[in-house]
């Protein structure tokens, strides 16, 4: 345990703390609450008037199918996010692992993308992949691939994953390369010795070693996935074609803002608080635990 | 049941740096060999060349009649029990021996019989279950045991595996991993940097320096017989006491003709008495310190010449201290001025660069 600080006066703490719990208070609880409370309102269309209408912004929400819809993709694209972004992430960490020549620059240059902003990323790949503009959808119709994004659902929805995915890489790379170097050699080593080829050590030993690490890399991809790729899908799609790629986030953003309906757009905020207050009591509790394996 | 032989085995590492200058060892079927050394003379190395983990980048390392310099680790059919055991730590006991035998496809009832009789061995039946994490030092350091035994390879390699157990369990331990690998009698190679292990458990000792075999031979036979300064002070605790020849009260005394040389004495082979025996040799000492262990007796005491004494590993010793070792704890008073000596065929005479030895 660590030793408690003592402080001759009671006010000091507070003060010390003051600033951090001032951002807390007005960037965090305080909209929260506003949401929780305009969750419960219904506005006109030309906002003139507001009514109390307790839980049938909720309602009218779990009725509506486009809401099921995104709920359904946002999952779906958290998923192929995370599964995507993780097992890519784990095969570099797995090569820069080995004594290479150079090895120190293929790190530093793995953990640029985390460097850069989600609309960066955006605009990136929108530029590589732009069916009029990009240079690898050029060779992706040079070899008879009808791209075009902008039109076709799928392809916006891969589009969206795969920007996602590679902007992640790097933070995942990260963990999987300090998990990888924290398994003491000499174990791999007696698997070696055990008769284990490099495969079924990987698969026998090294990854369930690693298993803290991928199940704490889960549920921050997870979380990444819901809310982070906010920017990248407002720079590459809009949520489009139609509504192909809106996610919860996004409706959040296209009902409350573009569209108007307040209420609804604070109640489906509010349940998406809910749901990362979830997701964090989750790994909270496993990461207390420490050892998983 | 197998052979190991090392012919001009060396390391050299990409920069240059040259790790084992060609090692020449000869370990027989079932004979227990033990590579004894101060830490960085290529030991380790050594031992992890054998075990297929460091490449050999000169010289040939023959395991029972068949090369086995680029052959893998898991083909060579040995097991290794590690200095930090190494166990798996996500799987049980009864996993971590069991995976060696799994990976090579033995049956499953093979496999469990094969582990409970380890187990009831090592005494680790009730243990079968548990994670390593939840083991003693000792315990987790049976199950590496374990984990060798079960495959039943040709030779077992040891590196330092007592060297994390305290010094009660680290002797339990010693004389379990004998009496064991007795009853197997699978060649085995061990490495450590105790020479006291070393001599209890070694058929063959290796002593090494600096990336080179300065001796190799029965345990016993090195003592008495040191090939060179390194080994005299390294074999032998506490070591063998140096000295030069050049004054000139020691060399009337041993009536050599070999001039400028080496004189070794054990502290154990001087006595305290007023006469010098013949072709002996006799040192006056003036007592500085005295350490009672209970069944013997240091005498740490200062020549009165100002003759330095040679010390072969550097700072081990402070120089001019003369040791000597007597049974019992009667012992002379700190400054009191003694004489001890050493008959003839208790000296070991070396070549001034300490590299040879001189029989007289």
């Amino acid at each position: 345990m660590q030793k408690q600080a003592i402080f001759q006066s009671k006010l000091l703490p507070y003060a010390l703390v003051a600033p951090q719990l001032a951002i807390v208070l007005i960037f965090f609880y305080w909209p929260a609450l506003q949401a929780v409370i305009q969750s419960f309102l219904l506005q006109d269309a030309f906002g003139l008037s507001t009514t109390f209408v307790w839980f049938d912004n909720y309602i009218e929400l779990l009725k509506d199918r486009a809401y099921f819809k995104a709920i359904v993709r946002t999952f779906f694209f958290s998923f192929a996010i995370a599964v995507s972004s993780l097992s890519f992430a784990l095969l570099l960490a797995v090569m820069a692992d080995k004594p290479l020549r150079g090895s120190m620059l293929y790190r530093t240059l793995l953990i640029w993308p985390y460097a850069v902003a989600p609309p960066v990323v955006g605009v990136l790949w929108i530029f590589m992949l732009h069916p009029s503009l990009g240079i690898i959808a050029r060779y992706l119709r040079a070899m008879g691939v009808d791209w075009n994004p902008l039109l076709d659902g799928d392809q916006a929805a891969t589009l969206i994953i795969l920007a996602a995915a590679w902007k992640q890489i790097s933070y995942n790379f990260l963990f999987f390369l300090a998990g990888l170097q924290s398994i003491p050699r000499s174990v791999l080593e007696a698997a070696a010795i055990d008769g284990a080829r490099p495969m079924r050590r990987f698969w026998t030993v090294t990854f369930p070693l690693l298993s803290p690490t991928i199940f704490f890399l889960l549920v921050v991809n997870i979380v990444y996935a819901f809310f982070d790729t906010f920017g990248i899908i407002d720079t590459m799609t809009r949520g489009g074609p139609g509504t192909s790629t809106v996610t919860l986030v996004y409706k959040v953003y296209s009902d409350g803002l573009l569209g108007g309906n307040l209420g609804s757009s604070a109640a489906q905020s509010v349940i998406l608080m809910i749901m990362v207050i979830v997701l964090t009591g989750i790994q909270f509790r496993f990461v207390e635990r420490k050892v998983t394996y | 049941m197998a052979n190991v032989t090392l012919r001009n085995v060396r390391k050299t590492y990409p920069g240059g740096f040259e790790a084992i200058k060609g090692v020449d060892v000869d370990v027989g079927d079932g004979q227990f060999c033990v590579l004894v050394g101060p830490s960085g003379c290529g030991k380790s190395t050594l031992l992890r060349m054998v075990a297929g983990l460091e490449t050999i980048t000169g010289g040939e390392i023959d395991i029972g009649g068949r090369i086995v310099n680029q052959i893998e680790p898991a083909d060579r059919d040995i097991a290794m029990v590690f200095q930090n055991y190494a166990l798996y730590p996500h799987m049980s006991v009864f996993n971590n021996m069991a995976y060696g035998l799994r990976n090579r496809g033995m049956k499953e009832d093979e496999v469990k019989s094969r582990v409970d009789e380890a187990a009831r061995v090592l005494e680790l039946t009730s243990m079968l279950e548990r994670k390593p994490r939840q083991l003693s030092g000792g315990q987790r350091q049976r199950v590496a045991m374990g984990r060798a035994i079960v495959r039943q390879p040709k030779v077992f390699l040891f590196d330092e595996p007592l060297s994390n157990l305290d010094a009660k369990l680290r002797i339990a331990m010693r004389v379990e991993i004998r009496k064991l690998q007795r009853r197997l009698n699978t060649t085995s190679i061990y490495v450590t940097h105790d020479q006291l292990e070393a001599m209890t458990l070694a058929d063959i000792l290796v002593v090494m320096n600096g990336g080179q075999v300065e001796q190799v031979g029965n345990p016993l036979a090195i003592y008495e017989k040191p090939a060179t300064t390194f080994v005299a002070s390294f074999i032998g605790a506490p070591p063998m006491n140096l000295m030069s020849t050049r004054p000139d009260e020691i060399k009337s005394q041993l009536g050599t003709s070999a001039g400028e040389a080496i004189l070794g004495i054990r502290p154990e082979d001087f006595v305290i008495t007023d006469q010098t025996p013949a072709g002996g040799v006799a040192l006056p000492l003036t007592v500085e310190a005295i350490e009672r262990v209970g069944a013997e007796t240091f005498i740490y005491g200062s020549r009165e010449q100002e003759e330095q004494r040679i010390a072969a590993t550097p700072g081990e010793l402070p120089p001019g201290e003369i040791i000597v070792r007597i049974p019992g704890t009667e012992a002379p008073a700190i400054g009191a001025k003694i004489r001890v000596a050493a008959v003839r065929a208790k000296l070991h005479l070396f070549s001034a660069d300490g590299r040879t030895r001189i029989e007289a």
